[in-house]
């Protein structure tokens, strides 16, 4: 059988806006996969060890709080640190396409902003996942 | 044919696999690990908790490599504490769980927690919320915390949930939490899967409890009401406290207790009664009976698993044709049944 697809989506920064995270789990759900959901407030320490121990092929991360220059590469270098820096690292919030551009060349995946559809971030999810098991299985 | 010298024992598998009990037949080839299964199970070994991570997906997607691994750490597993948290929706299971967690850190134990939530019978995803009441616990490298989803499963748990459980023993954590799923009357799988089950009601869960009497209520060894700070906690825990004496006399008595999980109190009484329970069952010999009944009922459910598997194999093909005939009314569910199943027996012999 083919093995789901486990996604953590967690919401990093102070403020409490999850609603945006909620929909997207949602969505992530509804399209067959095993969505662990974290909630708000979570420090990039936290994001990354739960990523871990779920053993998730992706981290989606909402940042509304204007913080995601210090959050994704933070995010990036706190999985690493625990031998998991193949695990795709995505997720959204009202960021620039020059800060996109930024963080995308430090590694992190696709960035969606806030006209994104639910559909393209499931496609890019499952693309993605599948492109990344398909290398690891030729290594 | 439990030879080590046999030629067609590859030494590897022997090796691989426990050393000491040599149960393999030469039939079992199939079951040895991989290199990298080896190389993952060597890492985890060490204490890695990416290695343990995956280890648990290997055997949370079953088939014959988790085979491997459960056998490779089978001997590992030295009877660890094991303790079901259950109750309906939205009593405070995770909170509760959370509470116990940071009593038995605060005693230097390192903990494992396994927590159900349901997959969506129609998409086959699941949502996994229990970390959001667990949060201040995931930066605690004595703390293991593994969501799972039932993928299909009907008892309150995942299929594999137990062997997730062992998993988390062999990696070192020396007391087990497994939160189930939001369950009401026929979800008793933790029963067989913890020593322990504490059955989580809030001062709202009237309804609910009159759905559990027949159930959840009877493998109930603690019985807690959450969020006790609100109106009806006393009520509740008289309609509990009347419902236990109605047990016949003798045995354990399940105590009622009162917690604000979310604030902590009463969770340490929690855990204590908990702790009282163990050594009720260690006194009584009631843990060897729970043990032993858990052993058979794992062999039972993979012996299920397989043999479903493989009447599905061989039968596949007639099925349609029996369903055809029961839909127009020439033969009955029954008789379809017995014909598949003596069909089935006769390819076997």
């Amino acid at each position: 059988m083919e093995r789901g697809i486990r996604v953590l989506v967690a919401k990093a920064g102070l403020d409490g806006h999850d609603r945006g995270a909620k929909v997207v789990a949602r969505a992530l759900r509804d399209a067959g996969m095993e969505v662990i959901y974290t909630g708000v407030r979570q420090t990039p320490e936290m994001i990354a060890e739960a990523a871990v121990q779920e053993d998730v092929d992706a981290v989606g991360l909402s940042v509304l709080s204007g913080a995601h220059m210090h959050v994704f590469p933070e995010v990036l270098r706190q999985l690493t640190a625990r031998g998991g820096g193949d695990i795709l690292l995505t997720g959204g919030g009202t960021i620039g396409d020059e800060d996109m551009a930024e963080l995308q060349a430090l590694g992190v995946g696709r960035l969606f902003g806030p006209g994104a559809s639910t559909r393209e971030i499931v496609d890019y999810i499952r693309a993605e996942t599948a492109r990344r098991r398909a290398q690891s299985e030729t290594r | 044919m439990n030879d080590d010298n046999d030629p067609a024992w590859p030494v590897e598998l022997i090796n691989l696999n426990c050393p000491n009990c040599r149960c393999l037949t030469s039939g079992e080839r199939e079951i040895g690990l991989d290199t990298a299964l080896d190389t993952l199970l060597g890492t985890f070994l060490s204490g890695d908790r990416r290695a343990a991570a995956r280890l648990i997906s290997v055997v949370e997607n079953g088939g014959p490599r988790a085979e491997a691994v459960l056998h490779a750490l089978y001997p590992r597993l030295g009877g660890a504490p094991r303790v079901g948290v259950t109750g309906p929706p939205g009593v405070g299971k995770s909170t509760l769980v959370d509470a116990l967690v940071r009593h038995h850190r605060g005693q230097g134990r390192r903990v494992g927690v396994v927590a159900v939530d349901p997959t969506s019978p129609f998409t086959g995803g699941a949502v996994l919320g229990d970390r959001v009441r667990m949060s201040d616990l995931a930066t605690d490298l004595g703390v293991f915390i593994r969501s799972m989803a039932t993928r299909g499963s009907l008892g309150g748990l995942a299929r594999t949930t137990k062997e997730v459980v062992d998993v988390l023993e062999a990696f070192g954590q020396e007391i087990l939490l497994i939160e189930t799923v939001g369950v009401g009357q026929t979800e008793m799988d933790i029963a067989s899967a913890a020593d322990t089950v504490v059955v989580v009601v809030s001062p709202e869960s009237g309804d609910a409890i009159q759905a559990m009497k027949a159930g959840l209520m009877e493998v109930a060894d603690l019985l807690v009401v959450n969020k006790a700070d609100r109106p009806g906690t006393s009520q509740m825990v008289r309609a509990l406290e009347a419902d236990l004496a109605m047990r016949p006399a003798g045995g354990w008595r399940p105590p009622v207790l009162v917690t604000v999980a979310s604030r902590g109190e009463g969770t340490d009484e929690v855990a204590a009664a908990v702790g009282r329970h163990r050594e009720h069952l260690s006194a009584s010999g009631a843990l060897g009976e729970r043990r032993h009944a858990r052993a058979r009922a794992e062999i039972v459910a993979i012996l299920r698993d397989r043999l479903w598997q493989r009447v599905h194999e061989r039968l596949a093909d007639r099925l349609p044709d029996w369903v055809a005939r029961v839909e127009a009314g020439h033969a009955t569910p029954y008789t379809a049944a017995r014909a598949l199943l003596a069909a089935f027996l006769e390819d076997e012999a």
